[in-house]
């Protein structure tokens, strides 16, 4: 009775309906919608499975035959009968620029979101957005020749300094000739994650609650204070991820790399000494010209750098969940 | 408003910025793409026997990309039905390609090693793959030393600068070779190949062979030297060495000319220095021998060559087929290809452009064979 007529019937029916509809089960519209953002969801699945696959199953290959140890030792030479490779040296370079462009980058970063969200009149401020905008379009490559021919010959006065100052703590230290070290190759990628680290930051800095930023000022706080107390604290976990983001980027660049580096096989205790490598540098450098067990031993340390790139995601999660109490955005 | 305009220009400079970029990413492609036109092409291209159609795909060695524009360009417009795709992928690549049977012939730098041979026998069915030498082109030393014009090296010297053993410009052993010249005290930077080349093998070749008890690495596309920085591509070499005051490297012929680059004449133990040019590079594949069993053509070049006027570092590079059971859809076209680029014409249209015509003993030797492949 109460299914043939069912405007009439009051109460439980309707309800049952409504409860149906709320699973998403019943109507057209939602099942499409649902299978749609099942399939993405299944498909990104399937595509990282596959390479996660592909990596390993021809990385095994390769470590089955390596002569020398995989992880710790300082050469490359995969073509060779037996072949000798380990990651030791790419893995150091790739960690050790990364770390320097997160060291350099993320705090002017910060800077520059503060100062757009914060502190800059309208008219300045969305003119300087999109100035940054453009820095994210500049394709890698650019910023490789721009590193090759403008950076590298501009970075020898700094270079002479810092070895004057601080060549005593041995990592400063520089006897000259082109700056193509791992420290140039840090201050590039700096450059070039700067607008994703500035955007992300800017975005979340300006979604801090304004009632928030009010009550501080109420109460006599300045405006470094109200940054301080109210929009940093909000901001923390935004600003790891988009600095999680930045060092994805850092870790992966290739071509700027490649264009700038003069890399060797050798972990030379000076940041400012030309030399070491990284994974993606070392892959675009020999993967031309390689036998196929030299392609099997470059995939082999493709497989060490999306490793890294899922600890290092990792870590970032578990900072960003620790820290879940602070943010509105991820409550 | 102002604000606008300074806007407008940084994305104007941004612009010109990648203009920059995308054009000294084409000049270090290819140097002269310009070569074969107007009545020289025609003139060329009406003695070309054209056979077979269709697509001709061959891939391999970036040192012969601008050879085989040249070629292709000729060929093409003699012989309009065939289309042919030489993808310079690197010798490497391209040998792994020929050898899966996706391409009618490879371009490499050097020949092919047993094992490779081996396993081209797969592919060519009833043959197997066979060398067949089509150009060769100098290497040139490039340095840049301010007050330096004339400088002369010889294998020694090279194999020890190189790796790291003399370090200054005013070391003895250079002031020995260069009596005249006034050597500053600075440190030598010596640029090579960062990435895998053919380049970096036949350089190292030559200082194995040449300089034995100086070079004690074995040759290899990776370099193997001590010390030194590298840098990425011949392109990335000639940059450094532009850049650098004290700077030595090593690149193509084609990259030290476009670069306005200084080079090393070589003390060979000929009567006179020898200056890297196309013609001398000619003059020391001559004095080559021919290694390959059967059809096969590998060259072993004579390093140690005192001809006069022949210059011993020198890159020959090879296209590589089946001698038989080529794949027949595109055997007629690759013959007809390869007898043009082996004829006169074809070795000759070459010489303006960095590469030295391989010498006429063995591209005779090319000749027929290209004729017998089936």
């Amino acid at each position: 009775m109460a299914t043939e007529n069912p405007p009439a019937t009051a109460g439980p029916p309707a309800s049952a309906a409504s409860a149906a509809s709320a699973k998403g089960a019943t109507r057209k519209g939602d099942r499409i919608f649902l299978g749609l953002s099942r399939g993405s969801g299944i498909t990104l699945l399937v595509i990282m499975a596959a390479i996660a696959v592909f990596l390993t199953w021809r990385a095994a290959l390769a470590i089955n035959a390596d002569e020398a140890n995989f992880l710790t030792s300082f050469e490359w030479d995969a073509n060779a009968n037996p072949p000798r490779f380990g990651i030791a040296v790419l893995a150091f370079g790739t960690v050790v620029s990364s770390v320097i462009a997160m060291v350099v980058a993320v705090p002017i970063a910060v800077g520059i979101a503060l100062f757009i969200s914060h502190y800059a009149p309208r008219k300045l401020a969305t003119p300087l957005g999109y100035v940054i905008d453009l820095l994210a379009a500049v394709p890698s490559i650019v910023y490789g020749l721009w590193g090759a021919l403008f950076l590298v010959p501009h970075l020898t006065g700094l270079y002479t300094w810092l070895d004057e100052y601080f060549g005593w703590t041995g990592i400063f230290t520089y006897e000259g000739g082109a700056a193509r070290s791992l420290f140039t190759v840090g201050i590039l990628l700096a450059i070039m994650i700067l607008p994703i680290v500035t955007n992300v930051s800017r975005e979340v800095f300006r979604q801090s609650p304004k009632m928030q930023e009010e009550a501080a000022l109420a109460l006599g706080a300045t405006r470094w204070e109200v940054i301080r107390m109210s929009v940093l604290p909000f901001g923390r976990s935004g600003v790891i991820s988009a600095s999680m983001l930045g060092l994805g980027r850092a870790l992966g660049e290739t071509m700027a790399v490649a264009t700038v580096l003069s890399p060797s096989f050798l972990i030379k205790a000076s940041l400012l000494q030309p030399g070491g490598g990284t994974f993606a540098q070392n892959i675009a450098a020999g993967f031309k010209e390689a036998g196929s067990m030299g392609r099997d031993a470059l995939i082999a340390s493709g497989l060490v750098l999306f490793v890294i790139t899922l600890l290092v995601n990792g870590a970032a999660r578990l900072i960003i969940a620790r820290r879940k109490e602070y943010s509105g955005a991820n409550a | 408003m102002k604000l606008q305009r300074t806007i407008r220009l940084r994305t104007a400079a941004v612009g010109a910025l990648t203009v920059c970029g995308a054009l000294a990413l084409s000049a270090c492609g290819s140097d002269d793409n310009s070569g074969g036109s107007g009545s020289d092409t025609t003139k060329a291209a009406s003695k070309i026997k054209c056979e077979g159609e269709g697509n001709l795909l061959a891939s391999g060695s970036s040192a012969q990309k601008n050879a085989m524009d040249i070629w292709t360009q000729t060929y093409q417009s003699a012989c309009g039905s065939t289309q042919i795709n030489y993808k310079p992928t690197g010798s490497g690549a391209g040998i792994q390609e020929f050898l899966q049977g996706k391409t009618a012939f490879a371009g490499s730098d050097s020949a092919l090693k047993p094992e490779e041979v081996a396993k081209s026998k797969k592919v060519c069915k009833s043959g197997q793959g066979i060398d067949l030498p089509m150009v060769g082109g100098p290497i040139a030393v490039t340095y840049h030393l301010e007050g330096v014009e004339d400088l002369v090296l010889d294998a020694d010297t090279l194999a020890k600068i190189f790796d790291s053993k003399i370090t200054k410009w005013n070391d003895p052993a250079i002031k020995k070779l260069n009596p005249d010249a006034k050597l500053p005290g600075k440190k030598i930077q010596a640029f090579h190949r960062s990435d895998e080349s053919g380049t970096t093998d036949n350089f190292t070749k030559y200082l194995n062979a040449a300089a034995p008890s100086s070079w004690k690495h074995e040759p290899e596309k990776a370099w193997a030297g001590k010390g030194g920085q590298g840098a990425d591509g011949s392109s990335g070499i000639a940059t450094n060495v532009k850049q650098n005051d004290g700077s030595i490297g090593y690149a193509e012929l084609s990259y030290a000319t476009g670069n306005d680059l200084d080079t090393v004449k070589l003390d060979t133990g000929a009567k006179e220095p020898v200056e890297a040019t196309a013609d001398n590079a000619s003059k020391a594949i001559a004095d080559a021998k021919v290694v390959g069993q059967g059809k096969d053509l590998a060259l072993e070049l004579n390093y140690k060559t005192k001809s006069e006027g022949a210059y011993p570092i020198v890159l020959v590079t090879y296209e590589i087929a089946c001698d038989k059971g080529n794949k027949k859809e595109s055997l007629d076209a690759m013959k007809s290809f390869l007898t043009y680029t082996a004829s006169e014409d074809g070795q000759k249209a070459l010489k303006d452009k960095g590469y030295a015509p391989i010498p006429d003993e063995i591209i005779t030797k090319v000749r027929t064979t290209i004729d017998g492949l089936s």
